[in-house]
Protein backbone atom coordinates (compact mmCIF):
# COMPACT_ATOMS: atom_id res chain seq x y z
CA UNK A 1 0.00 0.00 0.00
CA UNK A 2 1.38 3.36 -1.04
CA UNK A 3 0.16 6.56 0.62
CA UNK A 4 0.77 9.94 -0.96
CA UNK A 5 -0.82 13.35 -1.40
CA UNK A 6 -2.43 14.18 -4.74
CA UNK A 7 -3.35 17.83 -5.27
CA UNK A 8 -3.56 18.31 -1.52
CA UNK A 9 -5.61 15.19 -0.69
CA UNK A 10 -4.24 12.04 0.87
CA UNK A 11 -4.58 9.07 -1.47
CA UNK A 12 -3.61 5.40 -1.29
CA UNK A 13 -2.79 2.85 -3.97
CA UNK A 14 -2.62 -0.86 -3.26
CA UNK A 15 -1.91 -2.23 -6.75
CA UNK A 16 1.43 -3.34 -8.21
CA UNK A 17 4.14 -1.13 -6.66
CA UNK A 18 5.83 -0.93 -10.09
CA UNK A 19 2.79 0.82 -11.60
CA UNK A 20 3.94 4.15 -13.03
CA UNK A 21 2.52 7.21 -11.28
CA UNK A 22 1.01 8.33 -14.61
CA UNK A 23 -1.19 5.21 -14.68
CA UNK A 24 -2.32 5.81 -11.11
CA UNK A 25 -3.17 9.43 -11.88
CA UNK A 26 -5.06 8.70 -15.10
CA UNK A 27 -6.58 5.23 -14.66
CA UNK A 28 -7.23 5.07 -10.93
CA UNK A 29 -7.65 8.72 -9.93
CA UNK A 30 -9.32 9.57 -13.26
CA UNK A 31 -7.36 12.80 -13.56
CA UNK A 32 -6.76 12.75 -17.31
CA UNK A 33 -5.21 16.20 -17.73
CA UNK A 34 -1.75 14.62 -17.48
CA UNK A 35 -0.98 12.95 -20.82
CA UNK A 36 0.86 9.86 -22.04
CA UNK A 37 3.16 10.61 -24.95
CA UNK A 38 6.10 8.22 -25.00
CA UNK A 39 6.37 6.35 -21.70
CA UNK A 40 10.15 6.69 -21.60
CA UNK A 41 10.90 10.23 -20.42
CA UNK A 42 11.41 11.55 -23.93
CA UNK A 43 8.48 13.95 -24.47
CA UNK A 44 7.42 15.63 -21.22
CA UNK A 45 3.65 15.19 -21.74
CA UNK A 46 3.35 13.41 -18.37
CA UNK A 47 5.14 16.08 -16.29
CA UNK A 48 3.86 16.55 -12.73
CA UNK A 49 5.41 18.13 -9.63
CA UNK A 50 6.76 15.70 -7.07
CA UNK A 51 7.59 17.45 -3.80
CA UNK A 52 7.75 20.71 -5.73
CA UNK A 53 10.04 19.54 -8.52
CA UNK A 54 9.07 18.63 -12.09
CA UNK A 55 9.09 14.88 -12.76
CA UNK A 56 8.14 12.60 -15.61
CA UNK A 57 5.33 10.52 -14.12
CA UNK A 58 5.50 7.85 -16.86
CA UNK A 59 8.74 6.43 -15.43
CA UNK A 60 8.09 6.99 -11.73
CA UNK A 61 7.02 3.76 -10.01
CA UNK A 62 4.26 4.47 -7.51
CA UNK A 63 6.39 2.82 -4.79
CA UNK A 64 8.82 5.75 -5.02
CA UNK A 65 5.97 8.21 -4.41
CA UNK A 66 5.30 6.92 -0.85
CA UNK A 67 4.95 9.91 1.48
CA UNK A 68 5.37 12.44 -1.33
CA UNK A 69 3.26 15.31 -2.54
CA UNK A 70 2.12 15.08 -6.17
CA UNK A 71 0.65 18.08 -7.99
CA UNK A 72 -0.94 17.67 -11.44
CA UNK A 73 -2.28 20.21 -13.91
CA UNK A 74 -5.66 19.93 -12.17
CA UNK A 75 -4.21 21.06 -8.84
CA UNK A 76 -1.34 23.40 -9.66
CA UNK A 77 -1.77 26.76 -7.91
CA UNK A 78 0.08 29.81 -6.63
CA UNK A 79 1.22 33.03 -8.22
CA UNK A 80 3.44 31.38 -10.84
CA UNK A 81 0.60 29.09 -11.93
CA UNK A 82 -1.80 32.04 -12.13
CA UNK A 83 0.68 34.09 -14.15
CA UNK A 84 1.28 31.19 -16.54
CA UNK A 85 -2.46 30.55 -16.94
CA UNK A 86 -3.14 34.20 -17.81
CA UNK A 87 -0.18 34.41 -20.19
CA UNK A 88 -1.15 31.13 -21.89
CA UNK A 89 -4.73 32.32 -22.44
CA UNK A 90 -3.53 35.75 -23.56
CA UNK A 91 -1.41 34.33 -26.38
CA UNK A 92 -3.64 31.35 -27.17
CA UNK A 93 -0.57 29.17 -26.75
CA UNK A 94 -2.08 25.69 -27.37
CA UNK A 95 -2.71 24.29 -30.82
CA UNK A 96 -4.04 20.73 -30.38
CA UNK A 97 -3.30 20.96 -26.66
CA UNK A 98 -1.93 17.47 -26.14
CA UNK A 99 1.48 18.51 -24.84
CA UNK A 100 0.25 21.57 -23.00
CA UNK A 101 -0.37 20.27 -19.49
CA UNK A 102 3.23 19.04 -19.47
CA UNK A 103 4.46 22.35 -20.91
CA UNK A 104 2.58 24.29 -18.23
CA UNK A 105 3.86 22.11 -15.38
CA UNK A 106 7.43 22.63 -16.61
CA UNK A 107 6.89 26.36 -17.12
CA UNK A 108 5.41 26.84 -13.63
CA UNK A 109 8.31 24.92 -12.08
CA UNK A 110 10.77 27.10 -14.02
CA UNK A 111 9.19 30.33 -12.72
CA UNK A 112 9.21 28.94 -9.18
CA UNK A 113 12.97 28.38 -9.49
CA UNK A 114 13.91 31.28 -11.80
CA UNK A 115 11.37 34.12 -11.52
CA UNK A 116 12.82 36.09 -14.46
CA UNK A 117 14.16 33.48 -16.89
CA UNK A 118 16.29 34.36 -19.90
CA UNK A 119 15.82 32.67 -23.27
CA UNK A 120 18.66 30.33 -22.27
CA UNK A 121 16.90 29.46 -19.00
CA UNK A 122 13.71 28.72 -20.96
CA UNK A 123 15.63 26.55 -23.42
CA UNK A 124 17.25 24.67 -20.55
CA UNK A 125 14.04 23.98 -18.67
CA UNK A 126 11.64 23.39 -21.57
CA UNK A 127 13.85 21.33 -23.89
CA UNK A 128 12.38 18.07 -22.59
CA UNK A 129 8.81 19.07 -23.46
CA UNK A 130 8.10 18.27 -27.08
CA UNK A 131 5.24 19.91 -28.98
CA UNK A 132 4.24 18.21 -32.21
CA UNK A 133 2.33 21.38 -33.18
CA UNK A 134 5.50 23.43 -32.70
CA UNK A 135 3.97 26.06 -30.42
CA UNK A 136 7.44 26.72 -29.04
CA UNK A 137 7.54 30.39 -30.07
CA UNK A 138 4.29 31.11 -28.19
CA UNK A 139 5.45 29.08 -25.18
CA UNK A 140 8.60 31.18 -24.95
CA UNK A 141 6.70 34.46 -25.33
CA UNK A 142 4.09 33.40 -22.75
CA UNK A 143 6.76 32.48 -20.18
CA UNK A 144 8.35 35.92 -20.62
CA UNK A 145 4.90 37.56 -20.30
CA UNK A 146 4.16 35.57 -17.16
CA UNK A 147 7.51 36.54 -15.63
CA UNK A 148 6.93 40.22 -16.46
CA UNK A 149 3.43 40.12 -14.97
CA UNK A 150 4.79 38.75 -11.69
CA UNK A 151 7.25 41.62 -11.32
CA UNK A 152 4.62 44.30 -10.69
CA UNK B 1 54.54 -44.44 -54.98
CA UNK B 2 50.83 -44.52 -54.66
CA UNK B 3 49.85 -41.15 -56.07
CA UNK B 4 46.26 -41.60 -55.23
CA UNK B 5 47.00 -42.08 -51.54
CA UNK B 6 49.49 -39.21 -51.49
CA UNK B 7 46.95 -36.95 -53.14
CA UNK B 8 44.31 -37.94 -50.58
CA UNK B 9 46.80 -37.16 -47.88
CA UNK B 10 47.44 -33.67 -49.26
CA UNK B 11 43.74 -33.11 -49.60
CA UNK B 12 43.22 -34.24 -46.03
CA UNK B 13 45.99 -31.93 -44.88
CA UNK B 14 44.39 -29.09 -46.81
CA UNK B 15 41.05 -29.87 -45.26
CA UNK B 16 42.66 -29.94 -41.85
CA UNK B 17 44.40 -26.63 -42.39
CA UNK B 18 41.25 -25.23 -43.90
CA UNK B 19 39.23 -26.31 -40.89
CA UNK B 20 41.85 -24.83 -38.61
CA UNK B 21 41.75 -21.54 -40.47
CA UNK B 22 37.98 -21.47 -40.38
CA UNK B 23 37.92 -22.16 -36.66
CA UNK B 24 40.62 -19.84 -35.47
CA UNK B 25 38.98 -16.49 -36.27
CA UNK B 26 35.87 -17.69 -34.46
CA UNK B 27 37.77 -18.70 -31.35
CA UNK B 28 39.78 -15.47 -31.47
CA UNK B 29 36.51 -13.55 -31.66
CA UNK B 30 35.12 -15.56 -28.74
CA UNK B 31 38.25 -14.88 -26.72
CA UNK B 32 37.97 -11.19 -27.55
CA UNK B 33 34.33 -11.18 -26.47
CA UNK B 34 35.13 -12.89 -23.18
CA UNK B 35 38.08 -10.53 -22.77
CA UNK B 36 35.80 -7.52 -23.16
CA UNK B 37 33.47 -8.82 -20.44
CA UNK B 38 36.03 -9.81 -17.82
CA UNK B 39 39.01 -8.26 -16.05
CA UNK B 40 42.27 -10.12 -15.54
CA UNK B 41 43.05 -10.33 -11.80
CA UNK B 42 45.70 -7.90 -10.60
CA UNK B 43 47.81 -10.85 -9.36
CA UNK B 44 48.08 -12.26 -12.88
CA UNK B 45 50.31 -9.31 -13.86
CA UNK B 46 53.08 -10.51 -11.49
CA UNK B 47 54.73 -12.30 -14.41
CA UNK B 48 55.72 -8.94 -15.93
CA UNK B 49 59.21 -8.43 -14.51
CA UNK B 50 59.57 -4.69 -15.05
CA UNK B 51 57.54 -2.80 -12.46
CA UNK B 52 56.97 0.06 -14.83
CA UNK B 53 55.67 -2.20 -17.59
CA UNK B 54 53.52 -4.05 -15.05
CA UNK B 55 52.04 -0.75 -13.90
CA UNK B 56 51.19 0.28 -17.46
CA UNK B 57 49.65 -3.15 -18.16
CA UNK B 58 47.53 -2.92 -15.00
CA UNK B 59 46.20 0.47 -16.06
CA UNK B 60 45.51 -0.76 -19.57
CA UNK B 61 43.41 -3.57 -18.11
CA UNK B 62 41.54 -1.08 -15.88
CA UNK B 63 41.12 1.04 -19.02
CA UNK B 64 38.59 -1.51 -20.30
CA UNK B 65 36.31 -0.10 -17.59
CA UNK B 66 37.39 3.54 -17.73
CA UNK B 67 36.90 3.86 -21.50
CA UNK B 68 33.61 1.95 -21.55
CA UNK B 69 30.56 3.99 -22.67
CA UNK B 70 28.97 3.38 -19.24
CA UNK B 71 31.74 5.55 -17.74
CA UNK B 72 32.62 7.97 -20.54
CA UNK B 73 28.97 8.94 -21.18
CA UNK B 74 28.95 10.91 -17.94
CA UNK B 75 32.52 12.23 -18.37
CA UNK B 76 31.69 14.22 -21.53
CA UNK B 77 33.95 16.85 -23.11
CA UNK B 78 31.03 19.27 -23.45
CA UNK B 79 28.21 20.19 -21.07
CA UNK B 80 25.91 17.57 -22.63
CA UNK B 81 26.06 13.95 -21.46
CA UNK B 82 26.24 11.08 -23.91
CA UNK B 83 23.87 8.15 -24.11
CA UNK B 84 23.94 4.50 -25.09
CA UNK B 85 26.60 2.15 -26.39
CA UNK B 86 27.05 4.39 -29.44
CA UNK B 87 27.75 7.37 -27.14
CA UNK B 88 25.40 9.72 -28.97
CA UNK B 89 24.35 13.07 -27.42
CA UNK B 90 21.77 12.61 -24.64
CA UNK B 91 18.09 12.86 -25.55
CA UNK B 92 16.26 14.86 -24.39
CA UNK B 93 18.97 17.53 -24.62
CA UNK B 94 20.17 18.14 -21.07
CA UNK B 95 23.11 20.17 -19.82
CA UNK B 96 25.53 20.18 -16.95
CA UNK B 97 24.17 22.89 -14.61
CA UNK B 98 25.28 23.38 -11.00
CA UNK B 99 27.24 20.43 -9.65
CA UNK B 100 26.58 18.45 -12.84
CA UNK B 101 22.98 17.96 -11.72
CA UNK B 102 21.30 19.63 -14.73
CA UNK B 103 19.73 23.03 -15.37
CA UNK B 104 16.85 24.52 -13.30
CA UNK B 105 13.65 22.80 -14.40
CA UNK B 106 15.50 20.02 -16.20
CA UNK B 107 17.68 18.40 -13.61
CA UNK B 108 18.90 14.81 -13.73
CA UNK B 109 16.20 13.98 -11.18
CA UNK B 110 13.45 15.14 -13.54
CA UNK B 111 13.82 11.69 -15.09
CA UNK B 112 16.50 9.70 -13.22
CA UNK B 113 15.59 8.20 -9.88
CA UNK B 114 17.54 6.39 -7.19
CA UNK B 115 17.33 3.07 -9.08
CA UNK B 116 17.19 1.73 -12.61
CA UNK B 117 13.52 1.67 -13.62
CA UNK B 118 12.36 -1.06 -16.02
CA UNK B 119 9.96 0.17 -18.71
CA UNK B 120 7.30 -2.00 -20.29
CA UNK B 121 5.67 -2.10 -23.68
CA UNK B 122 8.55 -0.35 -25.42
CA UNK B 123 10.87 -1.16 -28.30
CA UNK B 124 13.36 -3.99 -27.71
CA UNK B 125 16.15 -1.45 -27.57
CA UNK B 126 14.68 0.38 -24.55
CA UNK B 127 14.36 -1.74 -21.45
CA UNK B 128 15.02 0.60 -18.53
CA UNK B 129 15.73 4.17 -17.45
CA UNK B 130 19.02 4.21 -15.54
CA UNK B 131 19.22 5.65 -12.05
CA UNK B 132 21.33 5.99 -8.92
CA UNK B 133 20.99 8.21 -5.81
CA UNK B 134 24.15 10.12 -6.85
CA UNK B 135 23.29 10.46 -10.57
CA UNK B 136 25.20 13.47 -11.98
CA UNK B 137 27.90 14.44 -14.48
CA UNK B 138 31.58 14.35 -13.68
CA UNK B 139 33.03 17.89 -13.55
CA UNK B 140 34.36 19.24 -16.87
CA UNK B 141 38.01 18.96 -15.69
CA UNK B 142 37.38 15.22 -15.45
CA UNK B 143 36.21 14.94 -19.08
CA UNK B 144 37.33 11.66 -20.67
CA UNK B 145 35.40 11.80 -23.94
CA UNK B 146 37.81 11.85 -26.91
CA UNK B 147 40.95 11.30 -24.80
CA UNK B 148 43.43 8.47 -25.13
CA UNK B 149 43.93 6.11 -22.20
CA UNK B 150 47.37 7.67 -21.62
CA UNK B 151 45.82 11.14 -21.41
CA UNK B 152 43.11 9.91 -19.02
CA UNK B 153 45.80 8.25 -16.91
CA UNK B 154 47.75 11.51 -16.53
CA UNK B 155 44.51 13.32 -15.81
CA UNK B 156 43.31 11.10 -12.97
CA UNK B 157 46.69 11.39 -11.24
CA UNK B 158 46.52 15.20 -11.37
CA UNK B 159 44.80 16.63 -8.25
CA UNK B 160 43.71 19.66 -10.30
CA UNK B 161 41.77 17.34 -12.59
CA UNK B 162 40.66 14.55 -10.28
CA UNK B 163 38.71 16.43 -7.62
CA UNK B 164 41.84 16.93 -5.49
CA UNK B 165 41.97 13.27 -4.62
CA UNK B 166 45.10 11.68 -3.21
CA UNK B 167 46.06 8.37 -4.77
CA UNK B 168 44.62 6.56 -1.75
CA UNK B 169 41.35 8.42 -2.17
CA UNK B 170 41.40 7.58 -5.87
CA UNK B 171 41.75 3.86 -5.12
CA UNK B 172 38.90 4.11 -2.61
CA UNK B 173 36.74 5.99 -5.13
CA UNK B 174 37.29 3.46 -7.89
CA UNK B 175 36.82 0.47 -5.59
CA UNK B 176 33.81 1.62 -3.57
CA UNK B 177 32.06 4.72 -4.94
CA UNK B 178 28.40 3.92 -5.45
CA UNK B 179 27.96 5.82 -8.73
CA UNK B 180 31.13 4.22 -10.13
CA UNK B 181 29.58 0.91 -9.05
CA UNK B 182 26.48 1.61 -11.16
CA UNK B 183 28.65 0.71 -14.18
CA UNK B 184 28.47 -2.95 -13.11
CA UNK B 185 24.69 -2.84 -12.56
CA UNK B 186 23.43 -0.48 -15.27
CA UNK B 187 19.93 -1.94 -15.62
CA UNK B 188 18.21 -4.05 -18.24
CA UNK B 189 19.20 -3.38 -21.83
CA UNK B 190 22.60 -1.89 -20.99
CA UNK B 191 25.96 -3.70 -21.18
CA UNK B 192 27.77 -3.58 -17.83
CA UNK B 193 31.44 -2.62 -17.67
CA UNK B 194 33.75 -5.70 -17.53
CA UNK B 195 34.60 -7.70 -14.43
CA UNK B 196 33.55 -6.59 -10.95
CA UNK B 197 34.13 -3.36 -9.04
CA UNK B 198 36.29 -5.29 -6.55
CA UNK B 199 38.53 -6.56 -9.39
CA UNK B 200 38.68 -3.07 -10.85
CA UNK B 201 39.60 -1.62 -7.44
CA UNK B 202 42.39 -4.19 -7.11
CA UNK B 203 43.78 -3.28 -10.54
CA UNK B 204 43.83 0.43 -9.62
CA UNK B 205 45.36 -0.37 -6.23
CA UNK B 206 48.09 -2.51 -7.85
CA UNK B 207 48.66 0.19 -10.46
CA UNK B 208 49.20 2.81 -7.73
CA UNK B 209 51.50 0.46 -5.78
CA UNK B 210 53.64 -0.12 -8.87
CA UNK B 211 54.23 3.59 -9.32
CA UNK B 212 51.07 4.55 -11.25
CA UNK B 213 52.85 4.52 -14.62
CA UNK B 214 50.85 5.70 -17.61
CA UNK B 215 50.60 4.29 -21.14
CA UNK B 216 52.33 6.53 -23.68
CA UNK B 217 49.22 6.73 -25.84
S1 LIG C 1 5.00 10.23 -21.50
FE1 LIG C 1 6.40 10.68 -19.94
S2 LIG C 1 7.93 11.80 -20.95
FE2 LIG C 1 6.65 11.13 -22.57
S1 LIG D 1 -0.11 21.89 -28.89
FE1 LIG D 1 -0.24 20.09 -30.06
S2 LIG D 1 1.40 18.92 -29.28
FE2 LIG D 1 1.73 20.82 -28.42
Amino acid sequence: MVTFTLNGQERTFDGDPDTPLLWVIRDFEKLTGTKYGCGIAQCGACTVHLDGMPHRSCILPISVVEGSEVITIEGVSGKEAEAIKTAWAGLDVPQCGYCQSGQIMSAVALLQMVPKPTDADIDGAMTGNICRCATYHRIRAAIHNAANSMEG
Amino acid sequence: MNWKLAFTGVAAACLFVGAGMALSPVSVAQDAQADARTLKPAASFQSIASEQERSVALFQEAGKVIQHPRCVNCHPATDRPLQGASMRPHQPPVFRGDGGMGLPGMQCTTCHGAENIPVVGQADTIKSIPGNPAWHLAPIEMAWEGKTLGQICQQIKDPARNGEMTMDELVEHMAHDELVGWGWAPGAGREPVPGTQAEFGELIDAWVKTGAACPTS
